[in-house]
């Protein structure tokens, strides 16, 4: 399998949302060099012919009624905000998404 | 005079029923003693003392006035800080969430408050659940009560050292890969995590959404029982709860007390004890194996194959929905927000400096192992494979329990390394968990009972896991073997940890009131 | 080269052939959200219809909406789709303040319907066969709003302020395969793609289904290609298109742009427009780089949905009669020729008919009056037909006045009048009004003698056998009766009168 290299990780960090410092960058690269070379033996034994399990219970169809229940009130919704105004989230300028 | 904090849950609830001590004095008990041992011991993030002694009151309210109550009404409890609790601060032991109050309640604290038991406040842990000693906690280390210089296990470290230094005779922990299981094993506590989907995951912050469970961390089986049976069952707020009623845990660990295992098929998993793992921890494990010969059952030898693949399974599965979990974690709605200190203030760059800031290293090594692990090209290789190692494990279980009742291990492969021992050192500390993830990734329950002290003194434990729905088999073979241990021990385990508070500070008395030092 | 060049469209159709496909996104009218029981409201105080899971808050677990899962099953059953045996939700890992966990829940390789086909009529009458690719379930985002900066839009604002009321709703998302052979119709292809979807989901009652309100979203994309038998050309994508005409103005403009950009020799960027509904033009919105890796993995905190077998056939028996059975239906009943029936159905006035018709009138009539004169109306007023002040029942009983003699048609526009002023009823406003047709002979001869009276030299003309002035002297006698006298029986008391 393909090595990680310094710029993966910068991609993948970029790709994360996390800024990570030139040293961090580094320390990562090696670290997960090593991890991903041990897990990479996986592969030998997960054949085509073995199906992938995403859940441990085989259960299907849970659903819920389309009844409306109470809302959580607008204090509650605003007050672990880190910035409001006027009932609404003030977030930083969003560049370059629709 | 009886030390309330010396007490099992059980015990406690029964002298609580017979009105031989209140709540308050239980609850004021475990208030002293925290505030007599916890700054050595760090198991506490937040001590709710306002809240517990007012739920305390109520209960013995109520309890006066002849209503009926829960069995275990008025015991205090502690509960993991990964667990949502409203009004009371939850961090996940990060600092990106630092001062987050939430404004819901998780399913498992509705059901503790519901039955009234007062929540003493929130423990540590490793940060977001990711780490096997508590070390990765972004508030600091908690101290094994065993030995102060050692860890306590992870990543619910605050929880098992809370109880194993009779600060709160109930805790709360969860289990992705051993987090309840293994911190058991290195306190000498008991740990159970549950059948997947039979404790509700609402309010868990999420790690792994396939492999979380939420479950107890107490001083006795039965104890366990109890508060497995209180948070348990189904819920209709958790997609993956199980719709079906747990079957009688308390009734299976009471049961199981007897001492007569007749008939139990118990199968000794080859690949989970050998190299790596301690001499002291294997003699144990081999000691406690002849007891339940002893007292009844057949032990056979089975093979999982594919059990050495486990680990590596676990961290591609983990990170990967990890990375997913922990990506609304961004500054913008809740908790840190960090701005950038040059350059433009855009929501992009406000994310990532919160959450480079904002998450610990081990966290930021998951999230990107995760992020790469799903990115495009890589999916099929990483994560896509490790579902399917998943499969091939629990067909492993499947084909074991066609031949056994329960299987066994030792629960952790050594005793409580020294803090900061495996720091630097990521694989070193994943082996930790290299017992107890096979049953995260097939979602069967397992225990952690104590089963002695390693020739290094400090605690081991024995695992026992059962098919997915049967817990109640753990209990059975779980309080068998602790009462043919305590049997040949005359005590508990836990009597001959040290004593963690100074000489002549008083231990506190039902009945009495006053100052306690710290 | 000018990136602001076009060919004009003509030209452009000429040369390369078009092929398009579109992305509709479609708001559920359920009353609660995909995955919470928060209700789904319109109006309401910002973030007033939440709950936690809704607002992504950590610990939070979703739970899906069966109904939504009915409607889905629903809109695919009448796109023609196959229903999926099981199928599965799964995140799409994407960072935005308007998606609370940062990923949105949705459907991945594993849609809940796939492989559908619509029927398109065009206005003269051309039906194209759009196939269908998969419908899927998703949750909406919340919304943003840009503050500071100019004209709201993105670039340049200082901060942005977010309300989560709408994050959550159910979507379900409809994905044409490639759109091929439409050649110069493929604007037109494409708005009346949108439209046959739009009155689907009404006849379904699965949403309000207003493009205006944002129930329904269409994204477009285009390509060029020299001829059909060469590959697909690079496509663009055209967002922000909000309503039906805009589909079609962007369809035009893009094949407009992208053959110039293809006659300088140039490639066409693969790249997300903005509409621009002022100028009719699209110009580049975001560039798509990380944005484009999802990292798509099955959502764990889901189980699977497989519907069982029994279940798709109880929705099948509930599917309404969709529009294009209708209007063959109709059609047949009505004995319309063709164009008669496309001329209908393109001015609203399918639904006004048939209520007319049921009414009591006969479809030629009710055709007659939404058609004729009400159409007028209401295109002087600059309204729909469907704001026009007067109701089919009203309509029917008009035109019964009108068949039973009571009035005529001129009349019947003066009664028309009074209606639609708010005057009541037609047979009120025809008592009100006085406007019942003078049947009483009595009456006439009156007015015809006053008449024949006052017009001496016009009588001897006719007696002495000059027909032309009779119908002067009917005229005269319309005029003096206000035109409430049958002309046909005015003519015969005259003639009597005149021997």
């Amino acid at each position: 399998m393909s090595t990680i290299s310094r710029d993966e990780v910068a991609r993948v960090a970029a790709l994360a949302r996390i800024d990570l410092r030139p040293e961090e960058v580094d320390r990562l690269a090696g670290e997960l060099d090593v991890i991903v070379e041990s897990i990479a033996k996986v592969n030998t034994v997960a054949t085509p012919d073995v199906p992938a399990t995403s859940h441990p219970l085989p259960m299907t169809n849970v659903f819920r009624e389309d009844v409306p229940e109470p809302a959580l009130p607008v204090e509650d919704v605003l007050a672990g905000a880190p910035d409001s105004e006027d009932g609404k989230f003030v977030v930083p300028q969003i560049l370059g998404e629709e | 005079m009886t030390d309330l904090t010396r007490l099992s849950a059980a015990d406690l609830a029964d002298r609580l029923t017979r009105r031989e001590s209140t709540s308050v004095e239980a609850t004021q008990a475990h208030l002293d003693r925290i505030a007599a041992v916890d700054d050595k011991v760090k198991a506490f993030l937040h001590v709710s003392s306002e809240a517990a002694l007012a739920t305390a009151r109520e209960i013995d309210a109520r309890r006066a006035a002849g209503e009926e109550l829960h069995p275990l009404a008025g015991v205090p409890i502690a509960v993991k800080d990964v667990v949502v609790t409203k009004g009371m601060p939850t961090t996940a032991g990060s600092k990106i969430l630092e001062g987050w109050v939430p404004p819901y309640d998780a399913t498992l604290v509705e059901r503790i408050k519901a039955a009234g038991l007062p929540i003493l406040g929130k423990t540590n842990m490793d940060e977001f659940a990711m780490g096997s000693s508590t070390e990765h906690s972004a508030y600091g280390n908690t101290h094994n009560p065993w030995d102060l210089d050692r860890i306590p296990g992870g990543s619910g470290g605050g929880s098992a050292a809370a109880v194993a230094a009779f600060e709160a005779p109930l805790a709360i922990g969860t289990d992705t890969g051993g987090s309840i299981r293994q911190p058991g094993a290195v306190t000498g506590t008991v740990g159970v995590k549950p059948t997947y989907g039979s404790v509700s995951r609402y309010g868990l912050i999420a790690m792994a959404s396939s492999l979380d469970q939420a479950g107890p961390v107490t001083r006795t089986v039965l104890d366990s029982a109890l508060l497995h049976e209180l948070i348990g069952g189904p819920d209709h707020r958790d997609s993956t709860s199980i719709p079906k009623a747990l079957p009688s845990l308390v009734a299976a660990a009471r049961q199981g007390a007897t001492g007569n295992l007749e008939g139990l098929r118990v199968g000794v998993v080859t690949e989970l004890h050998g190299e790596g793992y301690q001499a002291g921890v294997i003699a144990r494990f081999e000691e406690s194996l002849a007891l339940l010969e002893k007292a009844g059952a057949e032990i056979v030898e089975v093979s999982c194959p594919h059990f050495p693949y486990a680990l590596d399974a676990y961290y591609l599965i983990m990170p990967a929905e990890a990375s997913s979990n922990l990506a609304k974690f961004d500054g913008m709605r809740f908790g840190l927000r960090v701005e950038p200190e040059d350059g433009p203030v855009t929501a992009e760059r406000v994310m990532a400096a919160t959450r480079g800031q904002g998450f610990g290293d081990e966290v930021k090594r998951r999230i990107i192992l995760g992020t790469y692990a799903l990115s495009a090209g890589y999916y099929d290789a990483y994560y896509g494979s490790a579902q399917k190692v998943r499969t091939l494990i629990q067909r492993d279980f499947a084909a074991a329990f066609t031949e056994t009742d329960v299987l066994v291990s030792p629960t952790a492969p050594t005793t409580a390394f020294k803090l900061g021992e495996k720091l630097d050192d990521p694989l070193a500390m994943y082996l930790n968990d290299v017992a107890t993830i096979p049953a995260n990734l097939a979602g069967v329950p397992g225990i952690s009972v104590p089963n002695g002290l390693s020739d290094d003194g400090l605690p081991t434990g024995f695992q026992i896991l059962a098919p997915a729905r049967a817990d109640d088999r753990l209990y059975r073979v779980g309080a068998a073997l602790e009462h043919l241990l305590e049997a040949q021990w005359g005590a508990p385990l836990l009597a001959s940890a040290p004593e963690l508070s100074p000489p002549g500070s008083p231990r506190s008395a039902a009945g009495t009131s006053g100052d306690t030092e710290a | 080269m000018n990136s602001n060049a076009l060919v004009p469209y003509e030209d452009a159709v000429k040369r390369y052939d078009p092929v398009i496909g579109i992305e509709v996104h479609v708001e559920l009218g359920t009353r609660t959200k995909m995955f919470c029981p928060a209700e789904v409201a319109f109006g309401g105080d910002p973030n007033s219809h939440t709950t936690p899971v809704s607002l992504g808050l950590p610990g939070t677990l979703p739970v899906v909406n069966g109904k939504a899962v009915e409607y889905a099953i629903r809109i695919g059953l009448a796109l023609n789709c196959q229903i999926a045996e099981t199928c599965r939700f799964a995140r799409k890992n994407y960072f935005y303040p308007d998606v609370p966990k940062n990923f949105q829940t949705s459907q991945y390789d594993e849609p809940i319907a796939f492989d559908g086909w619509i029927d398109v009529e065009l206005e003269d009458g051309t039906v194209f066969r759009v196939e269908i690719e998969r419908a899927h379930m998703e949750e909406d985002a919340g919304k943003n709003t840009h503050v500071g900066g100019s004209s709201g839009r993105i670039h340049g604002a200082e901060y942005s302020l977010v309300d989560y009321n709408r994050a959550g709703i159910p979507l379900i998302e409809i994905v044409t395969r490639p759109i091929e052979g439409v050649g110069d119709r493929a604007p037109e292809v494409a708005r009346a793609y949108v439209q046959t979807l739009r009155d689907i989901f009404r006849a379904l009652e699965v949403s309000e289904a207003r493009m205006e309100r944002g129930n329904v979203r269409a994204d477009v994309n285009i390509s060029l290609r020299p001829t059909p038998q060469d590959p697909l050309g690079t496509r663009s994508e055209t967002k922000n298109v909000n309503s039906f005409r805009s589909v079609e103005r962007a369809v035009r403009f893009e094949i407009s742009r992208q053959a110039a950009i293809l006659d300088a020799g140039d490639a066409v960027v693969q790249e997300t427009r903005h509409f621009h509904e002022d100028t009719g033009t699209t110009s580049p919105g975001r560039v798509k780089s990380d944005a484009e890796d999802y990292r798509y993995f099955p959502e764990p905190d889901l189980v699977p949905i497989a519907p069982s077998h029994q279940w798709v056939e109880e929705i099948r028996a509930t599917l309404p009669e969709l529009p294009a059975a209708r209007r063959r239906r109709l059609l047949g009943e009505w004995g319309f020729a063709d164009a008669e029936m496309r001329d209908v159905v393109n001015a609203g006035a399918l639904d006004l008919i048939e209520a007319t018709v049921a009414a009591g009138a006969t479809p030629a009539a009710a055709r007659k009056w939404w058609m004729g004169e009400l159409a007028r109306r209401a295109k002087q007023a600059e309204i729909t037909l469907d704001e026009v002040a007067i109701t089919p029942a009203q309509i029917a009983e008009l035109q019964r006045l009108v068949d039973a003699g009571r009035i005529n048609d001129k009349l019947a526009r003066q009664v028309l009048e009074g209606v639609m002023a708010g005057e009541g009823g037609p047979e009120a406003v025809v008592v009100a009004r006085g406007l019942e047709i003078v049947s009483d002979d009595g009456a006439l001869l009156e007015a015809i003698d006053a008449t024949l009276a006052a017009q001496p030299d016009i009588v001897e003309k006719v007696r002495g056998g000059n027909m032309g002035p009779i119908g002067a002297i009917i005229g005269a006698v319309m005029k003096a009766t206000q035109g409430q006298a049958d002309a046909k029986r005015v003519r015969e008391l005259v003639l009597e009168r005149l021997g």
